[in-house]
């Protein structure tokens, strides 16, 4: 895969979130892991010990930023405050990309601190590309938009989601982040072929991958990020990278967050396929 | 840049849209924690929500959107439950979730951080006290001093002047100002030593099984009864990033707090000899400062008027 903006994120490897129970066992044994992922918000204070664990962190680790409030998909102007924060951190994790969702969560200055669905309207697709460019130049680093899981859709959408997603990061010029397990758990709850929606997105734009598990209730499916990834997300993952190539991968896990070790242990395991897919490429 | 009318109406429709939305995901559940079936105008909700939300074969639209406004509710009273668990000790887990939704519903969060969802609380109950009835005054307290530990947790930190900073400026024009992490509290009761035990309890019951839990949580109602009325006074500030809560003398309060609302230092100093401190108040004082200039507590000097 030729290198280009958005995937040549190729030496990054398979990282972890970083997560609070895990600060001292990180810091105190200094393990071998790629890089962390940091949810930018957690971060965006003016002092005290979120930002003295994360310096510790930078000094060892390369760290990425991932965020869940900038809302791209909402219609309204960016607050600039926040933005002003995020650029801050920004410069002090001097992170080669930034993250957050493709999706809507605050209206009328209220919060839901959800990340909710959007209708897949060209409009739609038009707002939101529009603020992913403001936010973007404002910031002056690499974005990425992530695909959310979601448990409802709209009358007045238009297309697929993987259409919409082409149509926002078109419009955009930015890249995506490939969230596997979201693509699963959607594909249940709206009874469409997951594999589409791989196969479906530009490969060129993907810089970086998410794995997960999710919760299985009677009638759908939850994105918890409390269990192992199940093997249908991992058939997913293979497939992802097949047409991606070796491409930044993190696993998330948020909530019941079992120890270090075995939360590293569960991302690399993704791994297998990496190299399985460097075997066919020597092949080839 | 003006915007064209089309891409105005756009804008316009989308925010309708979320707007909508968002009003069905925040509404409060019902007490069996499940939607509301009646819309805001008494209108069946399903027929508001079928405008917007598809069925699938296996959910209606009501049941879809419901997993919105129940995962909303849950998020926010989680994050409430971890913030104030002195103040849930006190009140107990039912009067304490009752108070949560009433005050969320009141007050949503206006901020892209859940690290601000408490920042109108004790207004709010102040405003409000039957829904911490008969423990309203200890609540107040619990309230206020929570909210002290979040802002002190990560609120900036200047660069602190040291005392030799202060040598040689005239008192009577000097105005300094105290850390953005540090909030001085007058309370009615003594709450700083059972939040530090509650917030022990919680640490440990991140690692406990749910029946421990429950049985801790009782322990922590107990003691909240017998919590003593005594005017007492706090600094709650951070120091090598952890978070401290310090006693203050009357005095010390007062200078502090005369200081922080933005009085010179020899018009703060003034308002300690109406106390009539016993002993040398000139030397007093000077220990005083040379406390919380080690602590870093000072930054910056006030521009005088």
């Amino acid at each position: 895969m030729p290198a280009n903006p958005f995937n040549h994120f190729t030496d990054y490897g398979i990282g972890i979130g970083l997560r609070v129970p895990h600060y001292d066992h990180i810091l105190a044994e200094k393990p071998t892991v790629d890089w962390f992922e940091i949810i930018s918000e957690n971060f965006m204070c003016e002092g005290g010990r979120p930002l003295q664990i994360l310096d510790q962190i930078l000094e060892q680790y390369r760290v990425v930023q991932h965020g869940v409030s900038m809302y791209f998909g909402s219609p309204e102007k960016p607050d600039r405050e926040h933005l002003r924060k995020l650029k801050r951190l920004v410069r002090r994790t001097r992170t080669p990309w930034l993250s957050d969702h493709l999706c809507w969560g605050s209206v009328d200055g209220r919060y839901t601190h959800d990340l909710l669905p959007m209708p897949y309207t060209f409009a739609a697709a038009r707002v939101t590309a529009q603020k992913i460019r403001a936010v973007r130049d404002f910031l002056e680093v690499p974005v990425c938009v992530e695909n959310v899981s979601s448990y409802a859709e709209f009358h007045v959408s238009e297309m697929t989601e993987w259409e919409f997603l082409n149509e926002v990061v078109e419009r955009a010029d930015c890249g995506i982040l490939l969230d596997v397990n979201n693509i699963y758990v959607s594909s249940r709850n709206h009874n469409f072929n997951p594999f589409d929606y791989v196969n479906g997105v530009p490969a060129e734009r993907v810089a970086q991958i998410h794995i997960a598990g999710h919760s299985k209730f009677r009638k759908y499916i939850l994105d918890t990020h409390d269990h192992p990834v199940i093997d249908p997300v991992w058939k997913l993952y293979e497939r992802a990278i097949q047409r991606v190539g070796r491409t930044a991968t993190l696993l998330e896990w948020d909530d019941r967050i079992p120890s270090f070790d075995e939360v590293h242990g569960e991302a690399l395991k993704a791994n297998r396929f990496l190299q399985r897919l460097e075997n066919e490429t020597l092949k080839a | 840049m003006k915007r064209s009318k089309p891409e105005r109406q756009t804008r316009r429709a989308l925010h309708q849209l979320q707007r909508l939305m968002a009003r069905a995901v925040m509404r409060p559940l019902t007490r069996r924690d499940r939607m509301q079936v009646k819309w805001i105008d008494g209108r069946p909700t399903e027929i508001v929500v079928n405008q917007f939300i598809k069925p699938n074969d296996r959910l209606t639209s009501f049941e879809r959107l419901e997993i919105y406004n129940r995962q909303y509710w849950f998020r926010l009273r989680d994050c409430f439950y971890d913030d104030y668990p002195g103040l849930r000790a006190v009140l107990g887990d039912k009067p304490f979730e009752r108070l949560a939704d009433e005050y969320l519903t009141k007050n949503p969060s206006q901020s892209y951080t859940l690290r601000n969802l408490g920042s109108r609380l004790v207004k709010f109950l102040v405003a409000n006290p039957k829904l911490t009835a008969p423990n309203s005054e200890l609540a107040w307290d619990l309230a206020r001093l929570e909210w002290a530990h979040i802002e002190a947790f990560d609120n900036a930190a200047e660069r602190p002047l040291k005392v030799g900073d202060l040598s040689g400026l005239d008192a009577a024009k000097l105005r300094l100002r105290l850390q953005p992490h540090l909030t001085l509290l007058k309370l009615e009761h003594d709450v700083a030593d059972f939040l530090i035990g509650i917030k022990k309890q919680a640490g440990l019951r991140n690692e406990a099984s749910n029946a421990m839990e429950q049985r801790r949580h009782r322990a922590g109602v107990r003691t909240a009864r017998g919590l003593k009325r005594r005017v007492n006074f706090l600094a709650v500030h951070r120091y090598q990033d952890g978070v401290y809560y310090k006693p203050l003398e009357p005095g010390q309060f007062i200078l502090l707090s005369a200081l922080q609302k933005g009085a010179t230092l020899e018009a703060a100093c003034a308002r300690l000899v109406r106390l009539k401190l016993a002993g040398d108040l000139g030397a007093t004082v000077r220990q005083w400062f040379a406390n919380w200039a080690a602590l870093g507590w000072f930054y910056g000097l006030k521009p005088s008027k």
